[in-house]
């Protein structure tokens, strides 16, 4: 079951995604071109997703336990260190240079695309050179348990 | 029919993906956050990485539906570039570990837990985003 919700919840994602509007870096390159012919479109995404979370997440922290886990497992940190700054800004850069963030660029493989390959390996090649240096960033409770 | 990237289409799919996250913390106990889910399938220090590579494989397979059912979503990456797609790819990877997320476990999942840290951090990436953005369209004058 727990392998089945990893799967099924991995593919509802990745059709919000593509429903969104976000697997198009066009759009998403509109969005963040403040200076030009600006796109509103995309920020009805981020507040739709955030308006379910905000009240599906105190929903569902009210359980005692998620159904197929033994407890949940969010992140508990609240300090805001230097990495947070760095790694936000880094990132930030790509994003606005590919219009692609993890997530679309994942989708996007399916349109067949080499360029989106050639994205997404150096994606992976970029997780695995931080990974390599330090320990994650933000390691959840299971993780340092 | 939903014009993929119109406002519909953008609350619609932000539904949608609200759904997902919150179905992920209502099975698993866990943040949706694709760079972190993601990348632990090949981190050195990692756990579950069958369930990881599970979660990437249903993100491919709602990439094929998509591609079927919405051909218009899916156009492909904004340049042929080589050199600028490895750059934006490594900065990307990189800096979500780095900073420990992205647009889904700081953005939605972190504003979602009204988190202080995800919330600067996604001011910071937006804003980044932006600025880069002005720099390559009205300073550089577009990708070479």
């Amino acid at each position: 079951m727990r392998a089945l919700s990893f799967f099924f919840v991995g593919m509802l994602f990745a059709i919000g995604l593509g429903i969104s509007g976000m697997t198009q870096p066009t759009k998403v390159i509109g969005f963040l071109d403040v200076a030009g012919a600006w796109d509103p479109a995309l920020m009805f995404i981020m507040g739709s997703a955030v308006v379910i979370g905000f009240f599906g997440y105190r929903h569902v922290l009210r359980r005692p336990a998620p159904l197929l886990a033994g407890r949940f497992d969010v992140p508990t940190r609240s300090d805001i260190d230097a990495r947070l700054f760095g790694g936000a800004a880094l990132f930030g850069m790509g994003w606005g240079l590919a219009g692609f963030c993890p997530g679309p660029a994942l989708v996007a493989l399916a349109s067949g695309s080499l360029d989106v390959v050639i994205f997404v390996v150096a994606m992976f090649v970029g997780f695995l050179a931080r990974d390599l240096v330090g320990r994650p960033t933000a390691p959840t409770a299971a993780a340092r348990a | 029919m939903l014009e993929p990237g119109s406002i519909p289409a953008a609350l619609l799919g932000g539904a949608v993906i609200g759904v997902a996250a919150v179905a992920m913390l209502a099975l698993n106990g866990r943040i949706l956050g694709v760079s972190g889910l993601v990348a632990g399938i090949i981190a050195p220090h990692s756990s579950e990485r069958g369930l990881r590579a599970l979660f990437l494989a249903g993100m491919l397979a709602g990439g094929v539906v998509v591609g079927k059912v919405l051909p218009g979503a899916l156009p492909g990456a904004i340049t042929s570039n080589t050199l600028w797609l490895i750059v934006a790819g490594l900065l990307v990877g990189f800096g979500t570990r780095l900073g420990g997320g992205c647009t889904s476990g700081h953005g939605v999942c972190g504003l979602s837990r009204l988190s202080p840290r995800s919330l600067t951090a996604t001011l910071v990436f937006m804003a980044v985003a932006m600025v880069t953005v002005f720099v390559t369209r009205h300073v550089i004058g577009g990708i070479p």
